[in-house]
């Protein structure tokens, strides 16, 4: 950077005359394609490739992208709801995918957009945050969590990655709750919804939603939100998965199917 | 879609910035701040693309703050502003180029207040009062209409507020608050965020 040449900084290494051995401490947390995850063929170009890949050229790839996950705060801890649909332009690759990775006991994250860029990145977040707690002794904030996310996006901007993911976790701080997408936008908030079916979760969380829910009605909410979304949404629907981030961790709520859930709804719709 | 705006009198500068971080046709917050404190006296405010605003916005954070920690003391605001023009024009003919829009406002102990307007084509250029987004069309005439040199804060908040009472009957987007600063000799103030009607 300018700054740099103006000031006269020199690094460690050039100031010593030689190679240090030891890893440069600021090289952990770099993700991209100047120090790449993974090795990718000489001339390799994801962005030119993918703008190519288009209907106007004739191309039909339809990235995994059906989904309706939702996260929200109340004054018991943070609910989080999601769907279990994949499909694949039209067709239903699986009703049971699960789309919450479990990060470690008190961090959970939710995934949306393409399945195999969730998985991947979130593992990925998986592992960076358990060394995270084995160099500094403390678990990592929710906040931290979700940057590093935020990083690993911005390092392959433009070339294709779609991710929409809820960090969600309790720390120090109290319970948080961020959005991390693959454009590099991080938001921390109350509530969230992500996928495909975003807009009818959105209509119904926030129509239901009072700060002093008990945990029941919190539930509900919840379950509410995802069975709506699936009714209205093509692409979202098998079971609902909802997780409660508590104080002393998460738990497993439920796991209950959709059309289920709509037929004994059913009474009070039509 | 969003909306910043900025206002020099003759010993402070007035900015505000919307509050609403949409994803499409949903907003995804209320509440979002767009403005990054570079130093105690600089305010950097920015909007455009999606993760290159706080991306880029935050490394020219972190680079003034540096300069601070090894030179002793802090960039005036014109170079402030100097240095991330530089930044967004090296960035512009590589292939990931930053798609924001910034104003950066500021107050200089010798050369008194100033408020800076850059585009994502890196131009830069000192002006007395500036606005990004759809809403500058509706309300940069009212700044030409009723500016002048010599306003007291009192009267540019009243003139900042007569831009979002328009913004408020004519924009097409619902643009509900605004956080609104105020930068002077002593710092940064916050002002009483904006809001329209009953929430």
């Amino acid at each position: 950077m300018a700054l740099f040449e103006v000031s006269g900084f020199r690094s460690y290494s050039e100031v010593r005359g030689r190679q240090t051995h030891l890893a440069d401490r600021t090289n952990h947390y770099n993700f991209g394609t100047k120090t790449q995850e993974f090795a990718v063929p000489v001339g390799v170009d994801p962005s030119g490739f993918l703008k190519t890949c288009n209907h106007d050229g004739g191309v039909c790839i339809d990235m995994n992208h059906g989904t309706t996950t939702l996260a929200f705060k109340f004054r018991h801890g943070v609910i989080v709801a999601v769907d279990s649909r994949a499909s694949a332009g039209r067709y239903l690759a699986s009703n049971d995918v699960n789309k919450v990775i479990e990060i470690n006991p008190y961090l959970l994250g939710t995934m949306s957009g393409s399945a195999a860029d969730c998985q991947y990145w979130e593992r990925l977040l998986a592992k960076e945050c358990r060394l995270y707690r084995l160099r500094n002794n403390h678990r990592i904030s929710v906040a931290a969590a979700s940057k590093l996310l935020c990083n690993m996006m911005l390092g392959y901007r433009g070339m294709g990655l779609s991710v929409g993911s809820m960090i969600c976790g309790w720390d120090k701080q109290g319970p948080g709750l961020y959005y991390v997408d693959d454009n590099g936008t991080r938001l921390s908030g109350r509530m969230f919804s992500t996928g495909c079916g975003n807009g009818y979760a959105y209509g119904v969380i926030d129509s239901g939603y009072r700060e002093d829910m008990t945990v029941e009605e919190a539930y509900e909410l919840g379950r509410r939100g995802i069975a709506h979304a699936t009714h209205r949404d093509a692409y979202s629907g098998g079971v609902v998965n909802m997780y409660h981030m508590q104080e002393d961790g998460w738990i497993k709520v439920c796991k209950e199917d959709v059309s289920e859930l709509i037929h004994r709804y059913r009474k009070g719709m039509f | 879609m969003e909306y910043l705006i900025g206002i020099q009198g003759p010993d402070f500068v007035l900015v505000a910035a919307d509050n609403v971080a949409a994803s499409s046709i949903i907003q995804m917050k209320h509440d979002y701040d767009k403005m990054f404190k570079l130093s105690e006296k600089i305010l950097l405010l920015c909007v455009g693309e999606a993760g290159d605003t706080v991306q880029f916005a935050e490394y020219i954070q972190k680079n003034v703050q540096l300069y601070k920690m090894r030179n002793g003391y802090e960039l005036s605001p014109a170079a402030a502003a100097n240095f991330t023009r530089k930044n967004l024009a090296d960035y512009l003919r590589s292939r990931t180029p930053y798609h924001v829009n910034l104003l950066l406002a500021g107050y200089d102990d010798t050369d008194g207040p100033g408020l800076f307007y850059m585009d994502y084509l890196s131009s830069l250029a000192k002006a007395p009062f500036a606005a990004h987004g759809y809403g500058a069309f509706l309300t940069l005439s009212i700044l030409d209409r009723y500016y002048r040199p010599d306003l007291t804060r009192d009267e540019a908040v009243d003139l900042l507020k007569k831009c979002i009472e328009e913004l408020n009957k004519r924009f097409i987007l619902n643009l509900p608050s605004f956080t609104v600063r105020l930068i002077d000799k002593e710092g940064i103030h916050d002002l009483e965020k904006l809001t329209h009607g009953a929430k």
